[in-house]
């Protein structure tokens, strides 16, 4: 048994024996050195816990200034700093991290591979996001300030930040790196290493929503590094590209950053998509209904979201042709996605239902993520969105897509394969506990805020006027419930990692039939196919 | 091949790595770079220093990581599935970089289709000209309204950029060639065809550095010269790092044909390189066509 | 169909705001008080039952499921997996339901882009963090920023309650006032950032941009006061930058501008035009010694 610790700048040759059987190194190397999928996947799921807490505490803080009108905690600066970092370290520190680790331990064993089709590259994508986040998050003790624009960095008001400007563009630039890199790792490992038989057609819809979530990234994020880039250089090398002085606009800004803008928000819901369709249908003891249709959809839903990005725009000032084509594009999004949702329903209708804490997450889902969706579809329509646009309206429909929606699909992803992934059940009323506390408050604090929108507070204010004082009073008190239901996430998966009853292989013996990564053990053997199985 | 020591080729199974610094040392080499730029920006002085360590270190990264993987080609480690997992991961790559250059087309295409025509009061934005910018008329090229870095003139397409064009464009054909050659075994004119493609592409890269030259001493055309400086500069810029890069992959690629590696049938890297290589060909002649000559 | 959809709609969205007796606890978007943004509230409330209409059916369906199909109540699963029968049936409802929404919203749209001949233009400027306005073709203009009163009661800890500040963060020093039952048209830009100007009363928002001009129009009918925000994050102050419009009638109007022009205004400030001009406190001083 040879494993080879390769040292930097020594070792004449490498050898290595692959055909011993290895675990894994010991100490820090293991994680520091790592190319094994199911540790690269456990890193990424801690440290995305950890951004959601980052990013959670920064909400917290939001959510405690608007606790009342008046301005009692932050002086507008900081709370507008906490807005952006909020929203920066929740999207690339804590969802898109958190797929990102669920495809790297689901897909190998899901396809039947060794391991992901490269492993060093996938060490290095992981690997570039904490020292992306030390940049992010050291902006907020820079002179200046950190980035106080709002996630979207719209020019010219971003380029008033101070010294933390320089050092946002690059946090991004490493970002997109990283997750350009984690996609091209997702697609090669798909397309190259299924197991002999599973055909396209026969991969598990994780694998499937994950594939074209990977195109999407690959797409998009290089067009975020181009925006940013432009945003530097008109900062400090003197170009105009969003100056009208120059013959430059700033809404050319918008357009580029709305183009991976848009399908960034699907970058983060269609792996939940994938997740909600692996655990219906076990829970509900019946096969998922619509497969090929399932896929389809999901790959509709991708291809429109390259063509609607302006609906985020509608109040610019666009020509009348223009504002149209964006509000008819978007509202064909909601033709896929009721695919979904009814698909999904109609894998409950007949079937014979359990309700374990993963069941109870993705029902929640089905049915916030459609009120999210629902608000979406109000939104797209332009005449209407001149109301709706920038106010609390927009905050309670994203915020119903994204955390009932991504948040909670993550959430059961964990609950539906922590066993597998520790080999131990966890607490089970626990789970449940967290799963009702979660679902009682989201819904404290983000329903209000549609009738807050609706009543006219602006999105992006630390202050309002007292007509809005109890639903943002109420909004917060829910923020905070909701907050604390997540320590409760902590102690389970604290427990579950420390030991427990022993999980089978199987795990959730629904009698379903079930995908590759079920026939392994609990937890799976450090390579996970050494031998690729046959699929029937 | 010319390699003695090899050890058994585990060929019929696909090769996973235990463990490897290179990645490690690669994000601190990023972190340290971009760290080291951010300071500059903000005028520390220990930003210089910084972003030229991270620099270096990214250069041993390159060297160390690429350095194994090449010892494990080598030695047979990769099956027909390695093969195929870096085939497609690198054709990925580059699709990458396609969308990274639209964004920078789409700003042109945006600033001559819409911000310049609407500023000189075409379409909707009939205000924007009679309020803000009177006496402003859309043309093409322009530096804005505000006549942002005064007058300038433009690098005419058929002068230097045109050679540049057919330069670039016979090093698409010398690098089939020498790929040519590669397969059929003739290592010698693989060898030359090779250098002649480097060659090329640093002549290119000199061209562009004697333009810009042109443009910032005689043309008063630089990076503040409006839209027009603004697009000109990071599309060509973008294009000319681009090129540098493509020509030291290529260079690097060449020493190793000289040590004589790859074979007819397995050279990987070789096609990587080509692939990137007419990727930077083929956004040239974008370039050509939208920036210099249209 | 769509009618009784659209008639049912405005039956309870009548009854909606007054079901709320309490306006804090206010649940809906107000009615306006121009006809555009009346239409705007009808469609919003259009879109609003027909999602509630579908979440009814879908939800229901849901919820009868669960309810019914119960492991522990011995369900025995079925084994269908697919009907294209029924796949066919709901794509093509919802493209049914999605045009019968767009036709009514593509026709206000066009009437809100319908920017031809206008009773009054005024210039509208965002600075950091104010608005000017200018009614270019009378000669007048002054600055408009948060009042006194709102602002000593914002700042960090100031220890004023500010439910004791009437209208809190919604009034200014010297309001826009314009003519009821009269075409206004707001010439938008900005002199440094992006801002936006929003009155929800007039169903209109649009952005401000440095360099650029937006335009959007409004009538109103009914003489009033109005009050709207900032709707774009433009920096440290961007909660402090109201918009309140005075609707007068039309003789009120009149001699509100002779005043003004006769010298009731504020010495001119220099045309706010230059959109180069990003020296943000520059700008908060002059207001400030005004
Ligand atoms: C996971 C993230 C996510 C998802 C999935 C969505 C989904 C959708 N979003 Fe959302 N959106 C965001 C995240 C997301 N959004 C964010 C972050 C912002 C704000 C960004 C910022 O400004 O900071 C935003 C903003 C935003 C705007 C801009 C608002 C504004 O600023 O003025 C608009 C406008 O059109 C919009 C529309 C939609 C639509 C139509 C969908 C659709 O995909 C929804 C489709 C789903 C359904 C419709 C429900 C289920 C369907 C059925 C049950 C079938 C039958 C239904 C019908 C026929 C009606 N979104
Ligand atoms: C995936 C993305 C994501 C997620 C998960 C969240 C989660 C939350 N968001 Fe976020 N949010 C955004 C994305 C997201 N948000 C975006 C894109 C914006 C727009 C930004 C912009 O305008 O530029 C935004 C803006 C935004 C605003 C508007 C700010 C403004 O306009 O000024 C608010 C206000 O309520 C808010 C609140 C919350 C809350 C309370 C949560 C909660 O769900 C968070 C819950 C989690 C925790 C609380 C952490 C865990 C627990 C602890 C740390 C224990 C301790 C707890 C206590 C002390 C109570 N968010
Ligand atoms: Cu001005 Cu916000
Ligand atoms: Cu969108």
């Amino acid at each position: 048994m040879s494993t080879v610790h390769t040292h930097a700048g020594h070792q004449a040759d490498t050898h290595h024996d692959a055909h011993d059987h290895h675990g894994p190194e010991k100490g820090w190397r293991r994680w520091v050195f790592a190319t094994n999928h199911k540790d690269i996947g456990t890193m990424y799921l801690l440290f995305s816990l950890t951004m959601f807490f980052v990013g959670g505490t920064m909400a917290m803080i939001i959510r405690a200034e608007l606790f009342q009108p008046g301005l009692q905690l932050v002086n507008p600066m900081f709370f507008n700093s906490m807005t952006t970092m909020h929203a920066l370290v929740m999207i690339f520190g804590a969802v898109m991290p958190a797929f990102v680790g669920l495809a790297n331990w689901m897909i190998p064993l899901q396809v039947g591979a060794p391991d992901m089709a490269l492993p060093r590259m996938n060490n290095f994508s992981f690997w570039i996001l904490p020292f992306a986040f030390t940049l992010l998050l050291s902006t907020l003790f820079v002179e200046g300030g950190a980035p106080a624009s709002g996630w979207t960095m719209y020019p010219p008001l971003v380029l008033q930040t101070g010294d933390a400007f320089p050092l946002m563009i690059f946090a991004v630039h490493l970002m997109g790196a990283s997750s350009i890199m984690g996609a091209i790792n997702v697609i090669v490992t798909i397309m190259n290493m299924r197991a002999p038989g599973m055909s396209l057609l026969k991969m598990p819809l994780f694998t499937w929503s994950w594939l074209i979530t990977a195109y999407l990234l690959i797409a998009v994020m290089p067009v975020l590094a181009g925006a940013v880039t432009m945003l530097l250089t008109d900062h400090y090398f003197g170009t105009t590209f969003f100056e009208a002085a120059g013959g430059g606009d700033p809404v050319m800004y918008q357009h580029i950053f709305w183009f991976f803008g848009h399908p960034e928000v699907y970058i983060m819901i269609l792996p939940a998509f994938g997740i909600v369709s692996e655990i219906i249908p076990t829970f509900s003891r019946k096969r998922l209904f619509g497969y090929d249709a399932m896929v389809y959809a999901i790959a509709s839903i991708a291809f429109l979201s390259f063509i609607v990005w302006a609906h985020h725009m509608f109040t610019v000032g666009m020509p009348l042709a223009g504002q149209m084509f964006f509000m008819l594009a978007t509202m064909l999004i909601a033709v896929p996605t009721g695919v979904k949702v009814f698909n999904w329903t109609a894998t409950m209708y007949k079937g014979s239902l359990s309700f374990e804490p993963p069941m109870l997450f993705a029902l929640s889902f089905l049915f916030l993520f459609s009120i999210g969706g629902f608000s979406g579809l109000m939104l797209a329509i332009v005449p209407a969105d001149f109301q709706y646009h920038d106010t609390y309206f927009v905050v309670a429909h994203f915020h119903y897509v994204l955390v009932p929606g991504a948040v909670f699909a993550i959430m059961a992803a964990v609950y539906y394969w922590l066993p597998k992934w520790t080999g131990h059940m966890y607490n089970n009323a626990l789970a449940k506990a967290h799963f009702w506390a979660s679902t009682i408050f989201v819904n404290v604090l983000f329903f209000p805020q549609h009738f807050l929108g609706l009543a006219g507070m602006p999105r992006r204010i630390p202050d309002y006027n007292t007509q809005f004082a109890d639903w943002n009073m109420v909004s917060s008190i829910g923020a905070f419930g909701f907050g604390l239901s997540q320590l409760l996430l902590v102690a389970v998966i604290w427990q579950s990692v420390r030991g427990g009853v022993k999980a089978t292989d199987k795990v959730w013996d629904s009698g379903m039939p079930h995908g590759l990564e079920w026939t392994l053990s609990s937890p799976p053997p450090y390579h996970s196919f050494e031998v690729a199985p046959e699929v029937k | 091949m010319a390699h003695a020591h090899t050890t058994h080729a585990p060929a019929d199974k696909y090769y996973v790595p235990h463990g490897s610094p290179w990645p490690i040392i690669g994000s601190v080499s990023l972190f340290t770079t971009v760290l080291g730029a951010a300071l500059w920006i903000n005028e520390s002085s220990s930003g210089p220093v910084l972003f030229s360590v991270g620099l270096l270190l990214v250069a041993f990264m390159f060297a160390g990581w690429f350095g194994t993987v090449i010892k494990e080609s080598e030695n047979r480690f990769y099956n027909e599935a390695v093969d195929r997992s870096f085939r497609m991961g690198m054709m990925w790559f580059i699709f990458s970089e396609v969308m990274f250059f639209a964004a920078f087309f789409g700003a042109l295409w945006y600033a001559r289709q819409y911000s310049v025509p609407w500023l000189g009061g075409e379409g909707v934005k009939v205000f924007t000209n009679y309020l803000l910018w009177d006496n402003f008329e859309a043309a093409w090229p322009t530096n804005g309204p505000g006549d942002v870095g005064g007058d300038f003139e433009t690098i005419p397409a058929f002068g230097l950029p045109a050679i540049n064009t057919a330069i670039l464009l016979t090093s698409g054909v010398t690098i089939t060639i020498a790929h040519h050659a590669l397969k059929a075994g003739k290592r010698g004119m693989l060898n030359v065809f090779l250098a002649l493609t480097f060659l090329l592409g640093f002549t290119f890269v000199f061209l562009q550095a004697e333009e810009y030259m042109e443009a910032y001493q005689h043309l008063n055309l630089t990076l503040g010269s409006g839209i027009y400086g603004s697009t000109f500069f990071m599309l060509t810029g973008f294009h000319g790092f681009h090129v540098t890069v493509g020509a030291i992959m290529l260079t690097v690629i060449w020493i190793r044909c000289l040590r004589g590696h790859f074979t007819p049938t397995h050279h990987f890297a070789f096609e990587g390189v080509a692939w990137y290589w007419h990727f930077v060909d083929v956004v040239w002649l974008g370039l050509f066509i939208f920036v210099y000559w249209l | 169909m769509l009618k009784i959809l659209k008639c049912a709609a405005a039956a309870i969205a009548a009854c909606l705001p007054a079901g709320a007796a309490f306006a804090a606890w206010e649940l809906n978007m107000p009615v306006g008080v121009t006809e555009l943004s009346r239409e705007i509230h009808g469609l919003h409330m259009l879109i609003f039952w027909v999602c509630v209409l579908i979440a009814v059916v879908v939800f229901g369906a849901m919820i009868y499921s669960i309810v019914k199909f119960r492991h522990s109540k011995g369900a025995i699963p079925a084994t269908f997996d697919h009907s294209t029968k029924v796949e066919v049936v709901w794509t093509v409802i919802p493209i049914a339901i999605l045009v019968g929404m767009a036709i009514p919203a593509a026709e206000t749209l066009i009437k809100i882009e319908d920017m031809r001949g206008s009773d009054l233009s005024v210039k509208v400027t965002g600075y950091q963090w104010q608005w000017h306005y200018d009614y270019i073709d009378h000669n007048v203009n002054f600055f408009s920023r948060i009042s006194r009163d709102s602002d000593a009661a914002r700042q960090l800890n100031s220890g004023i309650d500010p439910t004791s500040v009437e209208n809190y963060l919604l009034e200014v020093d010297k309001r826009l006032v314009v003519p009821v039952d009269s075409k206004i048209r707001i010439l938008l830009t900005s002199s440094d950032v992006i801002h936006a100007w929003w009155v929800p009363a007039f169903g209109m928002k649009k952005d401000a941009y440095p360099g650029f001009v937006n335009e959007l129009w409004f009538r109103a009918t009914e003489p009033g006061i109005y009050r709207g925000q900032c709707a774009e994050l433009c920096g440290y102050d961007h909660a402090f930058m109201p918009v309140v419009v005075e609707v007068k009638s039309k003789q009120d109007f009149d001699a509100w501008l002779q005043a003004q022009q006769a010298g009731d205004a504020p010495a001119a400030q220099p045309a706010a035009i230059d959109s180069q001009s990003d020296n943000a406190s520059a700008t908060t001083t002059v207001a400030r010694a005004e």
